[in-house]
């Protein structure tokens, strides 16, 4: 039988097994662009977007964070309480596609994709999510970071599922920030999530579509965390340019039909301080 | 995510091509027999169902154009696999109305001007039934957003946006009376 | 299975804003798209497209492909019974290549099967060498001759001067610019596709297409399939749009071959990529301007070259160049002139017809110019165009004088007094969907420069240069009812609606019956160069009249009436006495009526070698005036509003010409903020609406727009085409407003961020 339809993660996961090299259909809204241009000819699929445990997210307040099943849509992550919880993800899920791609579009399959313009991935890079895998063999998780492994390749092993993504739940002020030439349905020449974790004074920065996958900041983070002033959410003019040189020296763009590398440079380092800005408002 | 391309192009095998499996649209259970793996669920809709009132523009989810209601969802048809939509409701432009007697919706798109060239009316159709279901009386802006994802090359959108407001307004004072 | 238009249209009489007849059928999804069309056991098919610019082709190897189960025929070059060649104006253009390929994505095999995907996997199959050639990319090495000719016709397709008035006129003011425009894609949403009937034994076939002039296309495919035109039949697909792109051939001759070939029906439809690569595009142009002025602002002479890329193959570029170099000038006074144009062959994508049809070129260098005048003599935007407007009886530099209404002053002053919008930067409810950028929350309204910028044109109607340009009409009245036959290309823009209107108007009946649009009539010309309100509304017009003085004689002698008397009143003819009064309908009720008529305007000349003669039918002209919002730092733009008043003659349907308006306002602005095809070494990098991006809700602003009525006494209706207009100076209005947020200079549409920031 070609196409699977699951409806457990028990089966989902024999299915794998049984063809590891099966193609893995979520919401389609990147597979089926492939199936039908001829780049790809499926002889198994299978689908995940009724698998129960992978269409649910749960929230742990103990251990302050949000699981995610990876067939959860982009519409849904648009919804409170998940928009209110994980703020930058809902402002990165608005500018998914078109209403009708986010409400097929799934977390799990921005990630399985791993586009560097994949628009949830910068926010999940900027929380240090993990991303749990599911075989017959177990699960296993892994730092976001280590899933992303360059282009449109990711840590996922032939017969793995992506199951959920675990993301923390910062207490601080964050958001995203995605440049295209249209005003909606555009892809990312590029993209910014800044999050501040009061609890930890350290600001993240994660920035794509300027390098092969989502890359973070290390030296504008911790430039940041020593130039803000947190208690009173303030950042000198001096320290909003600062870090918005160190984002742009930290992208790798290249030229393309979209976009020049000069101009994402540029573009990154107009996000970082517009960010910076709105995360300490204060001068 | 990696998958096995099928039979080289000189096989005479054709691995995928027999699927069969039924689909639930418009009220209706349709059959699918023989169909190959890889078929939308807008190409199923238009050659194997005949119901060729969705139609394709892009076949990337970047125009709207094939937008159906799939288990109450808004989504792009040439981006669903058809042998994955198996047990959930499907809702094209046929299930609207009945042909002779439009909605409010398609009436008010007739009168405003809203259509011209009409190939991308019936996704737009889809999609505003959709928005004034879930808005009763959605701003300018909001009707924007909610249809940004339907790509209209004749109208400049003025029309539309227009009929989608009229809906909102005869709605609304037919609910007050 | 037809997919006409066939139905009772709605009442109204003209000026009415009536419904489209066709509108409840196109919202109910029961209209019949040519995509739509199918028969009894049709095979799909599908074509082989080159991957090089310019190559010779050393082998083609089928047989691989035919190893494929499902896959019925494969027909190259060797299977092209007729011409092996086709075109609007020269038949340069191969059915399919056999010795060169001259463009990427050019035919050069087609394949029919029983499925799509075998179709994909046949033509992955078949095997092309090809000895891969240095591509011409570069309009002036056509030019300059470095490059050796890629076609038996040479690299100039055509090259023409205007030569006017004193050359060696001066002005005290002297301003000079360079502008160029990307290659547009008219991106109709419903693509390509026909379905081809073969007749029993291959004596000839049915061809259901979308297309923009049926005969033209008729013309063309019979020659290429050895085929007496008489049989080839072809009928009108519904058409999902066409702005230009339907005009010249693609899938016809192709669907036609397999086809007679294969002896059953053959269904073809284009994927958005091969769209892009199988129709021709708006011409990619390179603009110098000199504008000499008074001191105080009067224009004394212009100087211009303009370069037309024509790509690979001839379409229309001679004519897109003739349109491009009259109207240097625009709207406005001027009796000096030199102007040089060429036309080349590159082997770039094939341009040709597309909306505005090279007057948007030449509108967005003369508009630069203006604005760069205005600064130059310490004038306003508006004052400097309104004290240069053109005016009827006044004398272009082809030498040609405006007959038509020139309320050129009108469209200006009317356009300034129109609202600006009152809702400041980013409005007042805080959603970054306001601003440029949107839902990327790219910009907060701080960051935001507002600009404004005013545009004005002129367009050329109808055919031009000597063609015989006309329309052919039937009109049958029996029992009250109106039946009108007519070949006329119903693309969207409502003429169904309109003919109705006409026939209502004149004949004083309720009830009007379109026959299916086809080859069972006459011509009636392209649905293009904004001409069939005009042209195949003068042929229903006509014909209307001529049964309306047929009806008059019958009323006349049955009733001891004068038939000079008589006049049409509502729905009855009456006296002029007011005594006698009979229906329509009472009066058709034993006595029917049926003719059929040509309408022509009247004869255009050639251009002599220094661009003079009256090579133009008539005018029109609109104002344009956008208000931009501008992220400088990202260089993001949002439009906010854009206003216009447009000369139409005479509305027939506002409600249609409000919808002509607003589209082309919105492919004006997609051209001068995101619309472009990126061509590298003759290579197409987007060919998809990923990357070829088409303005959506959110970048099109609201349309304010006043409708100036002057009725063109020249025109049969007193009404001009109005499709073109808007589309031409919304663009560089757009781009203006971008210059005066920025302050700086802007040359290239479209406005790409990074040259509103400086980037290079």
């Amino acid at each position: 039988m070609p196409v699977l339809v699951p409806t457990t993660l028990d089966e989902a996961v024999s299915a794998m097994a049984a063809d590891p090299d099966a193609m893995v259909l979520a919401g389609g809204t990147d597979t089926m662009v492939e199936v039908n241009a001829g780049h790809r000819r499926p002889s198994c699929v299978v689908v995940v977007n009724r698998v129960s445990e992978m269409r649910s997210w749960t929230y742990d307040p103990v251990a302050a964070t949000v699981r995610i099943g990876a067939a959860v849509t982009y519409a849904e992550l648009l919804e409170p309480p998940l928009a209110t919880l994980l703020p930058a993800l809902a402002e990165a899920s608005r500018t998914v596609g078109s209403p009708q791609i986010r409400h097929a579009g799934t977390l799990g399959g921005n990630l399985g994709t791993c586009s560097p313009a994949g628009d949830g991935l910068p926010v999940l890079s900027a929380l240090d999510a993990v991303v749990p895998l599911a075989s017959t063999a177990g699960e296993r998780s892994m730092s976001v970071h280590d899933f992303m492994v360059g282009v449109k390749r990711t840590a996922r092993e032939p017969g793995e599922l992506i199951t959920a993504v675990t993301v923390p739940v910062l207490s601080g002020w964050q958001g995203y920030a995605k440049v295209g030439v249209r005003n909606a349905m555009v892809i990312a020449l590029a993209t910014a999530c800044v999050a501040v974790d009061t609890a930890s004074a350290s600001v993240r920065l994660a920035i794509g579509s300027v390098g092969p996958t989502i890359l973070r900041c290390a030296q504008a983070e911790a430039f940041a965390a020593s130039a803000v002033d947190f208690a009173a959410s303030s950042a000198s003019a001096d320290a909003v340019r600062r870090f918005a040189e160190l984002a742009a020296a930290a992208s790798h763009p290249i030229d393309d039909h979209r976009a020049s590398a000069a101009y994402r440079r540029h573009a990154i380092g107009v996000l970082a301080s517009r960010l910076l800005r709105r995360a300490f408002p204060n001068e | 995510m990696s998958d096995q391309m099928s039979d080289d192009a000189t096989a005479s095998a054709r691995v995928g091509w027999n699927e069969q499996y039924a689909l639930h649209v418009n009220d209706e259970v349709r059959e699918v027999r023989d169909a190959w793996v890889g078929e939308s669920l807008l190409f199923v809709l238009r050659e194997r169902l005949g119901l060729m009132g969705t139609k394709g523009a892009c076949e990337q989810g970047e125009c709207g154009s094939c937008s159906v209601m799939v288990d109450g969802e808004l989504v792009c048809s040439c981006l669903v696999m058809a042998a994955s939509a198996v047990g959930q409701r499907i809702l094209t432009i046929e299930g609207i109305a009945p042909i002779g007697a439009p909605s409010d919706v398609q009436r008010a798109f007739v009168d405003a001007g809203a259509v011209q060239c009409g190939f991308c009316t019936p996704g737009l159709i889809m999609a505003a039934h959709d928005l004034l279901e879930r808005s009763v009386q959605p701003s300018e802006i909001e009707i924007r957003e909610e249809l940004s994802g339907n790509v209209c090359r004749c109208t400049g959108y003025g029309r539309i946006i227009e009929a989608v407001q009229r809906v909102s307004v005869n709605r609304r004072a037919g609910a007050s009376t | 299975m037809s997919a006409v238009v066939d139905e009772r249209t709605s009442v109204g009489r003209l000026g009415d804003s009536i419904t489209r007849p066709d509108g409840t059928a196109k919202v109910q999804g029961s209209f019949a798209f040519s995509s739509d069309l199918s028969a009894e056991n049709s095979l799909w098919g599908a074509t082989l497209r080159s991957p090089h610019p310019y190559a010779r082709i050393v082998s083609i190897d089928v047989t691989p492909a035919y190893r494929i189960s499902g896959v019925e025929i494969i027909v190259t070059a060797a299977d092209v019974p007729g011409k092996a060649t086709y075109g609007l104006i020269t038949q340069d253009q191969p059915v399919f290549a056999s010795e060169f390929v001259r463009h990427v994505g050019e035919p050069v095999a087609a394949v029919a099967a029983d499925h799509p995907e075998t179709c994909r996997r046949a033509l992955g199959a078949i095997v092309v060498t090809y000895e891969v050639l240095e591509p011409l990319t570069d309009p002036e090495r056509a030019i300059d001759g470095s490059h050796p000719p890629i076609h038996p016709d040479g690299n100039v397709i055509r090259h023409q001067r205007i030569v006017a008035g004193d050359v060696d006129a001066t002005g005290e003011v002297v301003v000079e610019g360079e502008y160029e425009i990307g290659m547009q894609d008219q991106a109709f949403l419903g693509l390509e596709a026909a379905l081809a009937l073969p007749d029993p034994g291959g004596a000839g076939v049915e061809l259901h297409v979308a297309t923009q002039w049926l005969h033209e296309d008729r013309k063309q495919i019979a020659a290429c399939l050895g085929l007496a035109e008489d049989k080839v039949r072809l009928a009108l697909g519904g058409v999902g749009g066409a702005f230009g792109a339907r005009e010249d051939i693609s899938l016809q001759v192709h669907a036609c071959l397999l086809a007679l070939r294969t002896g059953r029906p053959v269904r073809i439809q284009y994927s958005r990529e091969e769209s892009f690569l199988g129709h021709v595009h708006r011409h990619p142009a390179r603009i110098w301007m000199r504008h000499h002025a008074t001191a105080d602002g009067h224009i004394v002479k212009i100087e211009a070259r303009m370069v037309f890329d024509g790509g690979a193959y001839a379409s229309t570029s001679s004519a897109v160049l003739i349109n491009g170099i009259t109207h240097t000038q625009g709207p406005y006074k001027c009796a000096n002139a030199v102007v040089d144009g060429y036309a080349v062959r590159t082997n770039n994508l094939p341009c040709g017809a597309m909306r505005g049809f090279g007057v948007v070129q030449a509108c967005f260098a003369h508009e630069g110019q203006m604005d760069k005048l205005a600064v130059a003599c310490g004038l306003d935007p508006i004052e400097i165009r309104l004290l240069n407007a053109i005016e009827t009886g006044d004398r272009l530099i082809t030498g040609q004088v405006i007959e038509n209404v020139a309320p050129v002053a009108r469209c200006i002053r009317d356009t300034a007094a129109l609202a600006l919008p009152d809702e400041p930067v980013g409005g007042h409810d805080g959603d970054p969907m306001r601003l440029p950028g949107g839902a990327g929350r790219t910009a907060d309204a701080r960051h935001i420069r507002r600009g404004i910028g005013f545009a004005v044109a002129m367009k050329n109607l109808m055919y031009s240069e000597g063609f015989d340009d006309y329309s052919t009409a039937r009109c049958r009245l029996a029992n009250g009812v109106v039946t009108l036959k007519f070949a006329t290309s119903e693309v969207g823009q409502g003429f169904v609606t309109i003919a109705g209107q006409i026939a209502r108007s004149v004949l004083g009946v309720d009830d009007v019956v379109l026959d299916p649009i086809d080859t069972g009539v006459g011509s009636a010309g392209s649905t293009s160069a904004s001409r069939q309100t005009w042209m195949s509304g003068g042929a229903v017009n006509a014909a209307c009249q001529k049964v309306l003085g047929l009806l008059f004689a019958h009323v006349a002698a049955t009733n001891g009436v004068e038939a000079w008397s008589l006049r049409i009143d509502g729905s009855d003819v009456v006296d002029a006495s007011g005594a006698f009064r009979l229906s329509v309908v009472e009066a058709t009720s034993a006595i029917s009526f049926d003719e059929t008529v040509e309408y022509r305007h009247k004869p255009t000349e050639d251009l002599d070698e220094n661009g003079q003669g009256d090579c133009h039918t008539a005018f029109a002209f609109v104002a344009h005036r956008a208000v931009v919002d501008v992220d400088p730092e990202l260089g993001l733009v949002k439009v906010i509003q854009v206003a216009t008043a447009q000369d139409v003659g005479r509305a027939l349907n506002p409600l249609s010409v409000l919808g002509q308006i607003e589209g082309g306002i919105a492919q004006g602005l997609g051209l001068a903020v995101m619309e472009e095809i990126i061509m590298t070494d003759g290579r197409i990098r987007n060919p998809s609406f990923t990357d070829y991006l088409l303005p959506t809700f959110l970048d099109m602003p609201n349309v304010v727009a006043t409708l100036i009525e002057e009725p063109d006494p020249i025109a049969p209706l007193g009404a001009k085409g109005v499709g073109e207009p808007p589309t031409i100076s919304s663009t560089p209005a757009i781009v203006a407003a971008i210059r005066d947020a920025i302050g700086k200079p802007l040359d290239r549409v479209p406005v790409r961020p990074s040259d509103i920031i400086g980037l290079v």
